[in-house]
């Protein structure tokens, strides 16, 4: 173990020492946290870093004895150090909050108001039927004696430190009406309304946006500065690690498995696995080598599919007596080319409209207007727009997809064997044993044994899932392969393993790739050229590179400076471009 | 956003009541033959002459010679201003013999109503927090029996305890020297006194059917992670409990007014009639059984009008209570 | 899950179909097992109502009018020791002279013997085979013997009630297929394709709701002529039923489509180039058909009960036709269930069946998605 004490002792705050929590089971007891000890210092921000089922998680929640049930702590103690925080009073007073009982006042009083809490998901984590007012409010006057009128004051007072715009109006709006940022924001002006000594992030900014991603840490920061309060933030992206922390804690399978400062971690990591999970980081901050090699000996050819002036608009009418004016323009006038070898990176934040042109290049949906010419193996030109019947059957043996998410993409009712032989069966390519060969073929391929075909989806783990989702796509040998966010469900090591195989068979299959991400590293891995796409509109396109390092549109610019770099002795992401949308 | 949505959902009711209405036409037309011919037989069998020119009179009024569409015209048009035929059987006007009789069935759906909701709110809250416990599987057993046991078996095993251990006959809504007096405050007095024995009868399938749905929707809100928030800021169990876990399930709970209202109308007919009320469902039954179609369309429409008014109070109150329906 | 591909780590559960794997996770659900055994049962007595039930149920004896119902002894013990033969105490029928009532009164010294299997009314077994034998007969042609008691007309109503297990179950049964047939075809349509055709559908589900069935039940039975022969009338009263029955199950499998037509692996099996006919069948259906199955067997028992109060209310299967609705009718009367509360044995029927099919639907329910948890 690296070096044990990272803050100053006389500054920690809380002090974690040997905490165990157990979830009892069938077959006896689940240790989700095991012995795991560290400390927090006043004015620190220490991150808690993790894959899925680490712990991290039950760690953050066994501090304020939160943890849903049937999970308790077993063992250990969660010291407060109150004497030194804000509100101590200068006498020595250290709560054990492990020993006090969880549904007890004494350990209320210190939710909330010594120690806050702010969550992953900002829509479910706040009631949907009550005011943003009205649960700020209820936080202050659940802990200090003061009318509702000055809680409301208050309340506004909180929404405009967390950069809510006119925040007398949006205090008595519901969660529903703002957008997901906003939301986190008021989680986070909630959580601030007692001034706490101690926040605990549980993942904060995982289902937002990287631009609004960046806004959220950079919100905390200034808080902290301003507060002067402890953060501990539980992440599993060592990109956000690098941008924020002071100390770090690596945890694995409920255990610690490394502790020390940002330094010692990224420069000097003791443990394998903490190797590991930086390295998984490192390999996708740059081109992928095996892509250059081969761009080297075999040039990229003439385009194979040509997108001009493509529009795709949704009817949001609804209801019986529909009304005129509500139309989202989700494409709005798209040119694109994608030539033949190449891999073309679309890269964009949610709602960007990113997803909604993947489909209509499939004819998922249909497009409002535009062309979409398709060049055949033959040279023949099909207008994938205006297609149907059994010119677009043609089209979309040619052109194939692999979707983001590798549990719904796979129906859980068939085995491997049906599901990868499915589109061979129906083309009447291949049937009876002939087909159960050609599906052991493809198995092998991506990497999977032969045996994997009596399974069902359910014996396999995600990114195995995603083999099977993509022999499925190269079963017909399609010339053309859309990936909408094919490695975005997948742990941070997997994603290279994934990225490669596709490279490996666009070699041996002469495939192009239009490849759909909104995580810029992936794209600079695995793409020739990127097309930005901000609300329906291309912004700026050109070579991966290029763009990656000299962004000419504004929204790209902001993007770049967003992301997360992981290496905390260029903290980029916080001296960032903003980019206001309208301008 | 409220007043508009409630407004539509208003104007919404009229095209539903006028399909009710046809409903209800048709179902008195489906019978082979017209009244007339029933009529005349009603009179013929209790030896009164059948005076052709009155047979004929009728005939014109309600337009029984003509078309479907002709008839529901004359059918609704008296309606709408109140009068809704004779009843061949009572030999007067229909709307002499319905309004008081609907008025005990609101009376009873209501209450059996209310009963339902403070029988199914406490307990369904309890069943959830302390799932697992003795108590709660109590309940359970008990919600299961309810739901299985049909009302009117309900009703004939109560009279049977009645009869037989206490002496005592639990039919009827008032005690005999009340059924035909003018209404009083002593008789509702012994309303009172009468109407709890089929409100808990009709209550227990309803109560048990929401203490299920209150259990089952407040052991999915109580895993939310709003719940988890509300904890962390340091709210008691109890005023986290009430405040946002109860607060979310209330919503399936005021949608019960929707499907149980109906419920308790369809209920209430064969309850009625076991325990001999007087209310819309035993008259009901004897109209369809005589055929006196007209007393029979009355209450149908009637009967359907309610429900159709209940769905459209439980769309409104659901509004009120969940901000999210309002902006759909 | 198995994160290593190791072909000796080749487990039941990972080659383990959907059915499979429900099952398993039904199994565990000991209240739906119960139930789905009493479920069984009940349908195997309705099957074989002739070789269950001792005697023709509509055969009356003047003698024998509100029997009280007589408890089987296994074991007959007399003077010269005892021996496993099935019995029932003999009543005689006494009748007080001045106010002229009959009582029954234990014979003491006489007892009538049964056996399992004996021979008894001829009948065609399934409507096939002629068969004589019967679960449990006496011994004694002539004599009678009354497990659950006798009616008005003195007629046996164990027999009485398992013919009325029959139809009761059977109603269940036929009118929750014809629900289903008008349910999935409409709530699939509506869902498939949405749009005008979903509103249109959508808002008759809605106004059929919200019509309160009894009354609308009641005003269809009571425009059937009296005058149709039984076998009419039941489906006459079966499709009434399920003219109300399918809203609920259109409105199930309208949601699970709808869901389902926006999942990937449906929109995956589209771009493999498979019609809407095998993207329907093969891979839609398949998921909606466990969903659909527990949706039918809770509403088996709405069914049931329906018909129950039905026939009660005299509206629906009328005599000659037995089911426990008809059955319950001759309880309507107080004075009647006061002097033969045996009357309400086809009650305890009811309950029984309604409890079983609540049970099994719920585990059914539960069962549904075996793979709901591992996505969660």
């Amino acid at each position: 173990m690296a070096s044990i004490a990272t803050a100053d002792p006389g500054r920690v705050v809380v002090e974690v020492k040997g905490l165990v929590t157990e979830f009892p089971t069938r077959h006896g007891p689940f240790r989700a946290v095991d012995d795991v000890s560290f400390d927090l210092g006043a004015g620190e921000t220490l991150c808690v870093v993790g894959e899925s089922g680490s712990g991290k998680s039950v760690t953050a929640r066994s501090i304020l004895q939160i943890v849903d049930t049937p999970g308790r702590i077993t063992a250990g103690e969660v010291l407060l150090h109150r004497h030194r925080t804000a509100r101590g009073s200068g006498a020595e007073e250290t709560i054990d909050l492990a020993r006090l009982e969880p549904r007890g006042r004494a350990i209320r009083a210190i939710r909330g108001r010594d120690i806050a809490m702010i969550f992953q998901e900002p829509m479910s984590s706040l009631s949907p039927v009550h005011t943003i007012g009205n649960q700020i409010a209820e936080v202050i006057r659940l802990h200090e004696s003061v009318s509702k009128k000055e809680a409301r004051a208050r309340s506004i007072e909180l929404l405009r430190q967390v950069e809510i715009p006119t925040p007398e109006s949006a205090v008595d709006r519901y969660t529903f009406e703002f957008s997901g940022g906003m939301r986190q924001r008021a989680m986070i002006a909630m959580s601030l309304a007692c001034n706490p000594s101690v926040l605990i992030a549980d993942e904060p900014t995982t289902a937002l946006d990287v631009t609004t991603q960046a806004e959220i840490l950079d919100l905390i920061k200034r808080l902290q500065d301003d507060h002067g309060m402890a953060v501990m933030l539980i992440t599993h992206d060592m990109g956000v690690v690098a941008e924020t922390a002071d100390a770090i804690v690596v945890m694995r399978h409920g255990k610690l498995v490394e502790r020390g400062s940002v330094e010692e971690i990224f420069y000097a990591p003791q443990h394998d696995y903490t190797k590991m999970l930086l390295q998984a980081v490192l390999d996708l901050d740059r081109p992928s080598e095996r892509r250059l090699a081969r761009r080297a000996v075999q040039a990229i050819g003439g385009p194979v599919v040509e997108i001009r002036g493509l529009v795709k608009e949704f009817d949001l009418r609804h209801g019986f007596m529909r009304r005129k004016g509500h139309v989202l323009k989700a494409l709005d006038d798209i040119d694109l080319t994608l030539h033949e070898g190449e891999n073309l990176g679309v890269v964009g934040e949610s709602g960007s409209g990113k997803t909604t042109l993947g489909r209509c290049l499939l004819r998922v949906h249909d497009p409002s207007r535009g062309e979409m010419l398709y060049r055949a193996g033959g040279g023949a030109v099909a207008d994938v727009a205006t297609a149907s019947g059994n010119g677009l059957e043609r089209i979309r043996r040619d052109i194939r997809m692999i979707f983001q998410d590798p549990f719904a993409s796979l129906n859980p009712r068939m085995n491997v064997a049906q599901i990868i032989g499915e589109p061979l069966l129906v083309n009447g390519v291949a049937r009876g044993a002939a087909l159960r060969s050609r599906v052991a073929e493809l198995l092998d391929v991506v990497g999977l044994p032969a045996t994997a075909m009596e399974r069902y989806p359910h014996a396999f783990s995600g990114g195995q899932r995603q083999r099977i989702g993509i022999a499925r796509a190269i079963a017909l040998e399609p010339r053309v392969i859309v990936a909408d966010e094919a490695t975005s469900a997948l742990d941070v090591s997997l994603r290279t393993q994934v990225l490669d195989l596709l490279l490996e068979l666009q070699e041996r299959l002469g495939l192009s790739f239009i490849f759909i991400s909104h995580d810029i590293s992936v794209i600079r891995y695995f793409c020739d050229r990127v097309a930005v796409m901000f609300r329906g509109k291309v912004v700026e396109i050109g070579a991966t590179e290029e763009v990656c390092t000299n962004p000419q549109h504004g929204y790209t610019k902001a993007l770049l400076s967003a992301v997360p770099h992981p290496d905390p002795r260029h903290r980029g992401m916080l001296g960032r471009h903003r980019y206001e949308a309208g301008t | 956003m409220l007043l508009t949505y409630i407004i539509k959902r208003i104007l919404w009711t009229i095209p539903f009541l006028f399909a009710v209405s046809i409903v209800a036409f048709a179902l008195i037309q489906a019978p082979p033959g017209d009244y007339l011919t029933t009529f005349a037989a009603t009179l013929a069998q209790s030896g009164d002459m059948v005076d052709q020119e009155r047979l004929e009179a009728l005939r014109t009024r309600y337009g029984l010679d003509q078309p479907f569409i002709v008839q529901y015209w004359k059918w609704i048009s008296g309606v709408l201003v109140g009068d809704f035929g004779i009843s061949f059987e009572w030999q007067q006007p229909v709307s002499n013999l319905i309004w008081e009789r609907m008025a005990l069935s609101l009376c009873l759906a209501v209450s059996t109503l209310l009963f339902t909701w403070a029988v199914a709110f406490p307990i369904g809250i309890y069943s959830a927090v302390r799932k697992y416990s003795i108590g709660d599987y109590l309940i359970t057993t008990i919600g299961f029996l309810g739901l299985a046991m049909p009302n009117f078996l309900l009703a004939l095993v109560l009279m049977y305890i009645g009869v037989v251990y206490f002496g005592a006959d639990v039919g009827g809504l008032f005690s005999p020297e009340y059924q035909t007096a003018p209404w009083s405050w002593a008789k509702l007095v012994d309303l009172l006194k009468h109407i709890w024995i089929p409100v808990v009868i009709l209550g227990t399938s309803s109560s048990a059917a929401l203490i299920r749905i209150m259990r089952a929707n407040l052991l999915d809100e109580l895993n939310k992670p709003y719940v988890t928030t509300a904890r962390a800021k340091g709210l008691s169990e109890f005023r986290l409990l009430l405040k946002y876990p109860v607060r979310l399930a209330l919503n399936p709970f005021v949608s019960t007014i929707g499907w149980a209202f109906p419920q308790l109308i369809s209920g209430a007919v064969i309850t009625a009639f076991v325990l001999s009320l007087p209310t819309a469902g035993p008259l009901l039954l004897q109209a369809l059984l005589a055929q006196d179609m007209y007393l029979a369309g009355a209450f149908i429409l009637l009967l359907c009008t309610l429900t159709v008014i209940g769905m459209m109070v439980s769309d409104i109150l659901l509004a009120l209570l969940d901000p999210r329906i309002r902006y759909r | 899950m198995a994160s290593v591909l190791d072909p000796r780590l080749h487990t039941d559960t990972e080659i383990a179909s959907q059915w499979r794997l429900m099952w398993w996770s039904f199994r565990r659900h000991t209240l739906a097992m119960v139930g789905l055994v009493i479920v069984l049962l009940l349908y195997l007595i309705g099957i074989f109502a002739e070789f269950v039930a001792p005697f023709d149920p509509q055969s009356a004896s003047a003698r024998h009018v509100y029997h009280p119902p007589q408890m089987i002894h296994f074991i007959d013990s007399t003077e010269d020791g005892w021996r496993i033969k099935p019995w029932v105490q003999a009543y005689t029928l006494e009748r007080d002279k001045f106010t002229l009532q009959t009582t029954f009164k234990p014979d003491e010294g006489k007892r009538i013997y049964l056996s399992f299997f004996g021979k008894g009314t001829p009948y065609n077994l399934l409507g096939l085979f002629p068969v004589e034998r019967h679960l449990l007969v006496p011994d004694d042609p002539k004599e009678r013997f009354f497990l659950f008691g006798a009616d008005r007309l003195g007629r046996d109503m164990l027999s009485r009630t398992v013919f009325g297990t029959r139809v009761s179950m059977s109603i269940g049964l036929v009118g929750v297929t014809l629900s289903l047939l008008l349910g999935v075809l409409l709530g699939g349509i509506s869902g498939y394709y949405g749009g005008a055709v979903d509103m249109i559908i959508q808002r008759v589900v809605e106004f059929v709701l919200s019509l309160p069935t009894i009354p609308i039940w009641l005003a269809l039975t009571a425009s059937l002529p009296a005058s149709w022969p039984p076998l009419t009338r039941y489906f006459a009263i079966t499709l009434i039923l399920s003219l109300v029955g399918w809203t609920e199950l259109a409105r199930v499998v309208r949601g699970r489509f709808l869901a389902l037509r926006g999942e990937d692996f449906v929109v995956a099996a589209r771009l493999d180039g498979c019609s809407e006919k095998r993207v329907i069948f093969r891979h839609m259906l398949p998921s909606l058909m466990s969903h659909v199955i527990a949706s039918v067997t809770l509403a088996i028992p709405v069914m049931i009960l329906a018909e129950t109060s039905l026939s009660f209310l005299g509206l629906g299967l009328l005599p000659p036709t037995i089911s426990w609705g008809v059955l319950l009718k001759e309880a309507q009367n107080i004075r009647s269930i006061a002097q033969a509360p045996w009357l309400f044995v086809p009650g305890a029927f009811v309950l029984v069946a309604v409890l079983a099919l609540n049970f099994l639907g719920d585990g059914l329910r539960d069962a549904a998605d075996p793979y709901a948890q591992e996505r969660g």
